[in-house]
């Protein structure tokens, strides 16, 4: 079926969007429900090593984090390559952990304050060194439930 | 005055853009990862002035995991590969040929209480009540190398216990298990993995 165009310009009719929105409503409400706010802005560069044998963590509340890992390139001039402890935003000692546990369990309800768990997201390249430094201070702490962050392992 | 006036359109097209403007927000402002990791319990700690209790324990009650800085394995006093941990552990916790080399047995009971407390089962079985999986580490071992054996040593208590529970609860895993049951099983087969004092085995920090 041929058609005949005629001189006559025809103006081609816009896409209706109107249910654009609705579609990015969706996906938004679908981020929202299934993805958690940041902790903190991470300082060092952290890749969690893999397991099988995982639990979750329960509550966030009653969970603390340490971050252990080489600082993130634009810190590497101040702080260098060594790993190091973040604690909350800011670089930290290993010396402070105790404090900072002691900090955090006092500002916990006091009915939670036995739950308190440590996370500990440690990169997988850092040495034992530190670690065990990180366990002693908790133990120290008596921060004794502890949880070694990692991720599911597909396959070896 | 009957006839219908249209009503103007609203227009909408700024709805879109608010709503990207939201999504990509978001987006960038979380995470997806749920947290999930190895539990462990530390030890409490040694009053400062008091020495190491000398413990006694059977030399056939010790299951010895070394890593060393090269994050080589030595289990026993013999080079292994990580794979081989888990069921190098399973039968030293189980030791179900009776070996004298492997832990000694003893019966075990536990109770698997109801909602009121009553005991609603007993569970018995023979297995390795002493037992200790000792594991050491040098300070220059590799992280990744830890959580590994770690994981291989959790597997190892893991398999034992959902070996049991199928056997006892009629094909049920340990997971299916209800809360009560599954503390039952747990007494049986308590996890015994203890981690030596640290020690400066490689010298340099």
């Amino acid at each position: 079926m041929a058609q005949i165009r005629k001189g006559g310009k025809k103006e081609v009719p816009g896409v209706n969007t109107s249910s654009l929105p609705d579609i990015v409503f969706m996906l938004l409400f679908f981020f929202m429900a299934t993805t958690t706010m940041k902790e903190v802005t991470y300082k060092v560069d952290v890749k969690v090593p893999e397991a099988t044998e995982l639990q979750k963590l329960e509550k966030k509340s009653l969970t603390r984090y340490i971050y252990v890992g080489t600082p993130m390139k634009e810190y590497q001039k101040m702080y260098g390559k060594e790993s190091r402890v973040q604690l909350d935003d800011a670089f930290a000692e290993v010396d402070e952990i105790e404090m900072f546990i002691e900090n955090e369990r006092n500002a916990m309800k006091e009915s939670d304050q036995g739950l308190l768990t440590v996370s500990i997201k440690a990169d997988k390249e850092t040495k034992m060194g530190i670690i065990t430094d990180i366990k002693q201070a908790l133990r120290r702490a008596q921060a004794l439930k502890i949880n070694y962050a990692a991720t599911k392992r597909m396959s070896y | 005055m009957a006839n219908k006036r249209k009503l103007p359109e609203i227009n909408a097209s700024q709805m879109a853009d608010i709503s990207f403007l939201l999504l990509i927000f978001w987006l960038c402002s979380t995470t997806m990862s749920t947290d999930q990791g190895l539990s462990r319990r530390l030890p409490p700690p040694l009053p400062p002035n008091m020495e190491k209790p000398d413990v006694e324990v059977n030399e056939r009650n010790i299951f010895i995991v070394l890593i060393n800085s090269q994050n080589q394995l030595l289990v026993q006093g013999e080079l292994m590969d990580v794979r081989q941990l888990r069921e190098e552990a399973k039968a030293f916790i189980l030791n179900v040929e009776n070996d004298i080399h492997k832990p000694e047995l003893f019966e075990v009971t536990a109770d698997v209480l109801d909602k009121n407390g009553n005991v609603e089962r007993t569970l018995k079985t023979i297995t390795t009540k002493n037992h200790v999986i000792s594991l050491q580490n040098d300070r220059g071992t590799m992280y990744e190398k830890y959580i590994e054996v770690q994981n291989e040593l959790v597997a190892a208590y893991n398999e034992v216990r959902d070996e049991y529970s199928r056997k006892e609860f009629g094909g049920l895993a340990f997971n299916e298990l209800t809360q009560e049951q599954q503390e039952a099983v747990q007494t049986l087969f308590p996890q015994k993995i203890s981690e030596a004092e640290p020690k400066n085995y490689g010298g340099k920090k």
